[in-house]
């Protein structure tokens, strides 16, 4: 951001034609924004308003603030129920185990993983809260007409999802003592499930803005539920939720292999640091080749047929072609509709796409420049962040993997390395793939129906989004920090420590 | 009739919520000053541990339902609220985040911090939920599409042009503030023991005071900035059972904890809870939001609603969710009922 804030005050010296040149021909993310910005406000800030100040406006148009409102909110919240998501089914694992064996290990490799996810989940939790309460204070003009259909499944995730997950997190941190073996594994198991089942109401939340279906519109404008199970069931949700669940249980397995794998650099406790490299591997292994195919493959397929634009995006793919290649690296460049430094596999889109190498790619040049993605270059990064991220999970826990069949994972140093320093990639690669879907919907909100311009608060200015924007900057800055402190503490006192503290912490 | 049922079932998860997490904001508040040792401190915050994020939930659904059964209030007034519902955000995540995390710190500086950030937190969320149920009261000043933006404060005074902040929501706020730090009292009596639990009871007396004072001037400030509030009651002079439930619920605050009775002095706070923000819904029935800028603007009941599908399938749902939510409160709360117990490593 900080260069087009500075290209700005150098093109404010200048005419505006030649702000707007500049602009257009940079790369950088925060610059492209700006140039879609200002193609799209070019209209309407021609003539009479175009005075010193005018430029200014481009940037901070009430738009754009409430995008990155809503954009900055969400993406620190999704760091958590990513591993929320994931660590709930790898602590049913680890609870299932010590049920069958009996072994006091693994339940306080359970214990440990708890009180790791009970910070996790406290943190999810509060900032969860604002997304609930976003859509109606900075995008009212959506929520008033989208109300009938999404507030629906928004409101089932809090009356199926989030009082079961309150409840039995309740009981599974603060009640083991109070509960049987039993009762505590399903206690544990009922918050994986509530955390999964609020996951399913935000992907069914999301697929009806990517793909509407089972709607009416009232004679208000607004949109109404025609059918409650294909609300529900809308084909987009069912493969986006498979595809962003396995990208959880990524998360969580990464993370748990590279707790193990630091145990086991640090020559400490060594008992877990088996157990958890074992059980990360096995579900890293599973999970990044299952968000290869069939998830990624089908969803993105689907994304092909019903969002053509948005996959032209991805790929950067500007001329429509037979036999499309897929770029593998590459800048885009919106001036000369071409990828600048490429490097291409030839036929490798049409292929993935169709099944065949020789197949048609409809390109942007097919598309009505007004319903091109807004943020193009970001789009197209987001997408091969993600794709090349995933080609690395796949590969690192395929070699992990064998090393852990052949027993030589624990000692191979260089391989715990990978594994520990691999732990980030996970959260940036589910960032990445939120990125990738939600600006492939661009210039939509719901898409083909709402523009993203027609949906946000009229009411609140720019000035008092950023207000509040950079309200949540700060908070989620000390936030992120506090976190980082107290998973740090608990990793590093380990499950031994973390065994007795807890008594007495939690006693009562 | 679908919107009669709908305004019921949104009001009755607004009363859930308050007479929920309205005792753990309580506890919050008392947390600042009555617990004197670790020990003490401890024993407040474990006796709302295991179920203020559960009390919480009551707020998300209710604000989910909101949104789907009344999308141009929820739109409206969300946006127009827009600055002290982010400020009510920012303190509903650094309370969250204090309550749960000062356990996991040792040194004291920091829980120190902790623990006051959380108490101060808790109460100005009291103060806000009160002003913001006011604000209602009195009506905002909608244009003609139905949307509006208040500032913090104009002059203070409840005009055509209100602030969020004026002389009567702050009556509103100062009501909520001390009616749950009562419920929280009574929480605490019901929960702990020993000396936090007796210096708990010696509060209940100045606060249940000071709380039928201001119940009175809330009552009358409420007349006279919106005289109309009384037209339901007076169309329907049964009706006025809720008030006269106002006051016995409050008399019975004060004679059982008197009689020693904790659980039920408990109960008659969840009664005047009820009670009070019954009578505030139905003053304003079947308007929602009340616009100063002239009754025709007013969003009504019939204006907001969602379309007739969608409240007739969002009725299924809604009836077997919340069975499910009532039986998770039940089976928690029988989970961790009884005092709390620091001592015993045992259980």
């Amino acid at each position: 951001m900080k260069g087009s804030f500075s290209a700005l005050r150098q093109g404010q010296s200048q005419s505006s034609p030649t702000l707007r040149l500049r602009i257009r021909s940079s790369h950088s993310w925060g610059q492209a924004v700006a140039a879609q910005l200002s193609r799209d406000v070019e209209s309407k800030v021609r003539s009479p308003l175009r005075r010193g100040g005018v430029q200014r406006e481009f940037l901070m148009t009430a738009e754009l603030i409430h995008r990155l409102h809503f954009a900055f909110t969400i993406t620190f919240h999704y760091l958590f129920p990513q591993l929320t998501m994931g660590l709930g089914l790898l602590i049913v694992v680890l609870k299932s185990v010590a049920l069958k064996t009996g072994s006091e290990q693994w339940d306080r490799a359970a214990r440990f993983w708890g009180r790791i996810f009970g910070i996790n989940f406290v943190f999810g939790v509060v900032t969860g809260i604002p997304m609930e309460f976003e859509f109606g204070t900075n995008w009212a003009r959506f929520a008033q007409l989208s109300g009938g259909v999404i507030g629906q499944p928004l409101a089932m995730e809090g009356v199926f999802s989030f009082f079961l997950e309150s409840a039995f997190l309740g009981l599974f941190l603060y009640g083991e003592k109070r509960l049987s073996r039993l009762m505590h594994w399903f206690s544990a198991v009922m918050v994986f499930v509530g955390s999964w089942i609020s996951g399913f109401f935000i992907i069914v939340t999301d697929a009806w803005m990517q793909h509407p279906v089972a709607y009416d519109r009232l004679p208000n404008g607004q949109f109404e539920v025609l059918s409650f199970w294909q609300l529900l069931l809308n084909p987009w949700g069912l493969l986006q939720y498979a595809h962003n669940m396995t990208g959880a249980v990524v998360t969580g397995s990464f993370v748990m292999s590279a707790v193990g794998a630091f145990y086991l650099l640090e020559g400490r406790l060594n008992d877990y640091g088996h157990i958890f490299v074992k059980v990360g591997v096995i579900a890293g292994l599973v999970s990044s080749i299952v968000i290869i195919f069939p998830t990624g493959d089908l969803h993105g397929k689907y994304v092909a047929r019903y969002q053509p634009a948005a996959i032209a995006g991805m790929e950067g793919l500007f001329k429509t072609e037979e036999g499309a290649g897929m770029v593998l690296i590459g800048q885009p460049n919106e001036e000369t509709g071409q990828i600048d430094n490429p490097i291409i596999v030839n036929d490798a889109l049409s292929f993935l796409i169709y099944g065949t190498t020789k197949a048609e790619v409809k390109g942007l040049d097919q598309i009505p420049h007004d319903q091109w993605p807004t943020a193009l270059p970001l789009l197209y990064y987001a997408y091969h962040i993600m794709a090349g991220l995933g080609t690395w999970f796949a590969l690192l826990m395929v070699g992990s993997a064998f090393l852990l069949w052949r027993k030589r994972l624990y000692s191979a140093r260089w391989a715990l390395w990978a594994l520990l320093l691999s732990f980030p990639l996970p959260y940036i690669a589910n960032t990445a793939g939120w990125m990738t879907a939600e600006l492939g919907r661009q210039p939509w909100l719901i898409y083909g129906l709402m523009r993203t311009s027609e949906g946000y608060s009229s009411t609140v200015s720019a000035s008092n989004g950023l207000f509040t924007l950079l309200g949540f900057m700060g908070l989620y800055a000390l936030l992120g920090i506090l976190f980082t402190v107290l998973i740090y503490r608990e990793i590093s006192s380990g499950p031994e420590i973390a065994a007795t503290e807890q008594q007495a912490v939690h006693a009562g | 009739m679908m919107g009669f049922i709908w305004f019921w079932l949104v009001a009755e998860m607004i009363v859930g919520y308050v007479v929920l997490d309205g005792f753990d904001l309580g506890v919050g508040v008392l947390h600042l000053f009555l617990p004197r040792t670790e020990q003490e401190r401890r024993a407040t915050l474990a006796s709302i541990g295991p179920v203020w994020d559960g009390n919480e939930v009551w707020l998300l659904a209710g604000g989910g339902t909101l949104y789907f059964a009344f999308p141009l209030l929820y739109a409206s007034a969300f946006s127009g609220f827009y600055l002290p519902l982010m400020i009510v955000l920012w303190l509903l995540v650094l309370r969250g985040v204090c309550l749960e995390l000062r356990n996991h710190i040792e040194v004291g500086v920091w829980r120190g911090l902790l623990d006051g950030l959380f108490g101060l937190s808790s109460a100005l969320l009291t103060i806000f939920f009160g002003a913001a149920l006011a604000n209602v009261l009195r009506g905002v000043p909608l244009q003609a599409d139905g949307y509006f933006f208040l500032p913090l404060w104009t002059n203070w005074q409840p005009g055509t042009h209100p602030g969020i902040l004026d002389w009567y929501t702050v009556i509103g706020g100062l009501v909520a503030l001390v009616a749950l730090t009562l419920h929280g009292a009574l929480w605490l009596i019901l929960k702990t023991s020993g000396a936090l639990a007796e210096r708990a009871r010696r509060l209940v007396s100045p606060l249940w005071a000071v709380l039928v004072t201001l119940t009175l001037a809330s009552l009358a400030a409420t007349i006279a900035v919106r005289p109309a509030s009384l037209g339901n009651y007076f169309r329907y002079p049964a009706t006025f059972i809720v008030p006269a439930g106002v006051v016995a619920s409050l008399a019975a605050i004060w004679l059982l904890t008197r009689g020693n009775r904790p659980l039920k002095a408990f109960l008659a706070s969840c009664l005047y809870l009820f009670f009070m923000l019954a009578g505030a819904c139905w003053g304003v029935y079947p308007t929602l939001l009340p616009a100063t800028t002239g009754a025709d603007r007013d969003i009504t009941l019939s204006r907001a609603i969602s379309g007739p599908h969608t409240l007739a399938v969002g009725l299924v749902w809604w009836a077997f969710g919340m069975a499910l939510a009532v039986a998770y409160v039940v089976f928690v709360y029988s989970k961790f009922r009884g005092k709390v117990d620091l001592h015993g490593g045992a259980h």
